[in-house]
């Protein structure tokens, strides 16, 4: 069904942003701004949830021109979960912000850059043309590149050069990835791509073509061993940027993953091996990275890692079950990777200090946060009836029936490390007393109750987010299960955007 | 550097590398051209004015800073792109007057996406430039 309005939530973002470079320096206006355009934005992108959920596959043709040649955006079933996902991470974040980001960084046009790092997000989920697709990744890149150096104190400027050499190279890979592709195929919509890869004879030059979108995107989602620029750039800028990197960014990278490689290439053996062994790598090197950090930040940067794996593990194995895995994890990683680092900057806050080490007797002094960080830390875990849970059962039903032992037990030695980190994050940082009483830095007590409240409700949002994910799980998987069956016959995808032409 | 050559050649050389811009990013929306190259020339103008006279003298012709520049180039190509929607097509479809415009010729919302850009593409160039040559 063509939907003229498709790219709503993007141009919401856009038009945010443009707003907001009107008001340069009016950092007052710009919060009020960022904060009502996120609102908008969320509005708009349940909109076009529910309607995608009613009515199907929903496409538009860019400029009129028809499928195979002009730009389609393609809104199905998991561009608008991830579309929706973001906007509710974007209006936490934009509230959290509001507070959270120095007036310095304001000055030097935060919050229109922010807006335009979720309008890329948003054309990525979108777009159903690969270069295009490409396209939203260097807005992407180049606006978090922005917001890491913003500030330009020396770790910063230092993670930064890490993360855009690196991200660099991933666009060199995907591009070179797309030119091989458009050689052997001549075409970039991926619909058609789907249909044109399957004619291609020459088998080892399309398995050689996905493996440069393998190391691509695998970089950009931090696996095993193209990672590290991750837990080196992730702890540098403030926690507001961080939230957005480690709930969004690397989620791309997944996304493009289990777009790419469930439409164009579907995984063979030896891809699947591949994915199989990079997916076990991750989770334990991630895992043990996290085991040894004692500065909050860079322990949540290992846990991300780690938890890239278990959805590169589910794609690996690549059937309903497996993808449903993935999809429900994405969902519930979306929501709880953002939310982990803005308790790190609430953490912050209230003690001056992101050190395990010097931080303690939070639960004592301010138990009802305290409450509230523990709810997300248990569906981090996966603590049952939390959000976390749901996920790894379909994972680790799925590796049984496939006979998948290593991921497994990677998965097993990835949760148990989990707990075991969170639950001595939690005894350190909020049962321990506070290793010396007189000098506590608290910038939370004197501040005004609005602005005490600004920093919370964010984290109560995604919070409240993450509760309905998991006490909800029956919706939300049979969310998941529509989304792993057209991941699984791409046939609706493809008819939904090629074979409308005949109707106009 | 202050050089009477350079300066008398610069009044007579900004007025037309101006016009000479506008004519390629009129020229742009049928052929090759348009708002991109346009704009670059437009900014090569005000930086010889500037080499020739003094970054300030070129404020002071400018009137606004350049940066200001971007967000009114940025909103025009916004606009233009989502025009169509109100006709019910999508996003970035052609929409032109019926008839041509003499001197100019055919107009429609590409011309004004070009607009945006050309007016981006000053803004940034200068912004950058004005920024470098203000802090020696």
């Amino acid at each position: 069904m063509i939907d003229n309005h498709i790219l709503a939530p993007v141009f919401v973002q856009l038009f945010t942003a443009v707003i907001q470079l009107m008001f340069w320096r009016k950092t007052l206006t710009q919060r009020y701004l960022s904060v009502g355009g996120s609102f908008i934005g969320l509005l708009v992108a349940i909109r076009l949830f529910s309607r995608v959920y009613q009515d199907g596959i929903l496409t538009m043709n860019a400029a009129n021109w028809d499928a195979p040649f002009g730009i389609v955006f393609v809104a199905d079933l998991l561009s608008v979960t991830l579309v929706l996902l973001t906007s509710i991470a974007c209006f936490a974040v934009s509230i959290f912000s509001s507070i959270g980001v120095s007036r310095q960084r304001m000055l030097y046009g935060y919050f229109p850059i922010f807006h335009f790092l979720i309008m890329g997000l948003h054309g990525a989920f979108l777009t159903g043309d690969i270069f295009n697709l490409y396209v939203y990744f260097e807005v992407i890149i180049i606006s978090s590149f922005v917001l890491m150096t913003l500030g330009g104190r020396k770790a910063q400027l230092e993670g930064a050069v890490k993360y855009m050499a690196m991200n660099i190279l991933a666009s060199m890979f995907f591009l070179t990835g797309i030119g091989l592709l458009y050689g052997l195929t001549g075409s970039l919509n991926m619909a058609d791509l789907a249909l044109k890869v399957r004619q291609v004879q020459d088998g080892t030059l399309v398995g050689i073509t996905s493996c440069f979108f393998i190391l691509g995107f695998g970089i950009k989602s931090a696996v095993f061993p193209l990672y590290y620029w991750l837990p080196s750039s992730y702890h540098t800028p403030p926690s507001a940027v961080a939230a957005t990197f480690g709930g969004l960014l690397t989620k791309v990278g997944i996304y493009a993953m289990l777009r790419v490689f469930s439409l164009i290439f579907v995984p063979d053996e030896f891809t699947r091996t591949l994915l199989m062994v990079i997916a076990c790598a991750t989770i334990l090197t991630g895992a043990f990275g996290a085991i040894i950090k004692t500065n909050i930040r860079r322990l949540f940067s290992y846990l991300i890692v780690c938890h890239i794996g278990f959805m590169i593990g589910g794609i690996a194995m690549f059937s309903k079950l497996a993808l449903m895995g993935v999809v429900f994890y994405l969902i519930h990683d979306i929501a709880v990777k953002t939310n982990m680092f803005l308790i790190a900057g609430l953490i912050r806050q209230l003690r001056g200090t992101m050190d395990m080490d010097k931080l303690g007797g939070l639960y004592r002094d301010y138990p009802k946060i305290s409450v509230l960080i523990a709810l997300v830390l248990f569906s981090l875990v996966g603590i049952p009836p939390l959000s976390g849970f749901w996920p790894k059962i379909f994972l680790f039903q799925e590796a049984f029936l496939q006979t998948q032992y290593f991921f497994v037990a990677a998965l097993i030695v990835g949760s148990f490390v989990t707990l075991y980190v969170i639950a001595n994050m939690w005894a350190q940082v909020f049962w321990k007393n506070p290793p010396r009483e007189e000098e506590v830095d608290d910038r939370f007590a004197p501040m005004q109750p609005y602005r005490k409240l600004l920093m919370v409700l964010p984290i109560g949002m995604l919070a409240l987010t993450t509760l309905y994910i998991g006490l909800n799980a029956e919706a939300i998987v049979l969310v998941a299960e529509k989304i792993s069956s057209q991941l699984i016959d791409t046939s609706t995808y493809i008819e939904a955007v090629l074979n409308k032409n005949n109707e106009l | 550097m202050k050089s009477a050559i350079l300066q008398t050649a610069t009044r007579y050389l900004l007025p037309i590398l101006l016009l000479f811009s506008f004519f390629l990013l009129l020229r742009g929306h049928y052929f090759p051209g348009g708002g991109f190259v346009g704009g670059l020339v437009a900014s090569i103008a005000f930086v010889l004015h500037s080499l020739a006279n003094g970054t300030a003298s070129t404020m002071k012709i400018l009137g606004y800073k350049p940066i200001s520049l971007i967000p009114i180039g940025l909103a025009i190509s916004t606009v233009s792109i989502m025009l169509p929607m109100l006709f019910n097509l999508p996003p970035m479809t052609g929409l032109w007057f019926e008839e041509p415009i003499p001197v100019i010729g055919m107009i429609g919302s590409a011309l004004f996406f070009d607009l945006g850009v050309y007016l981006v593409v000053i803004g940034v160039v200068l912004t950058i430039l004005f920024t470098i040559a203000l802090d020696e």
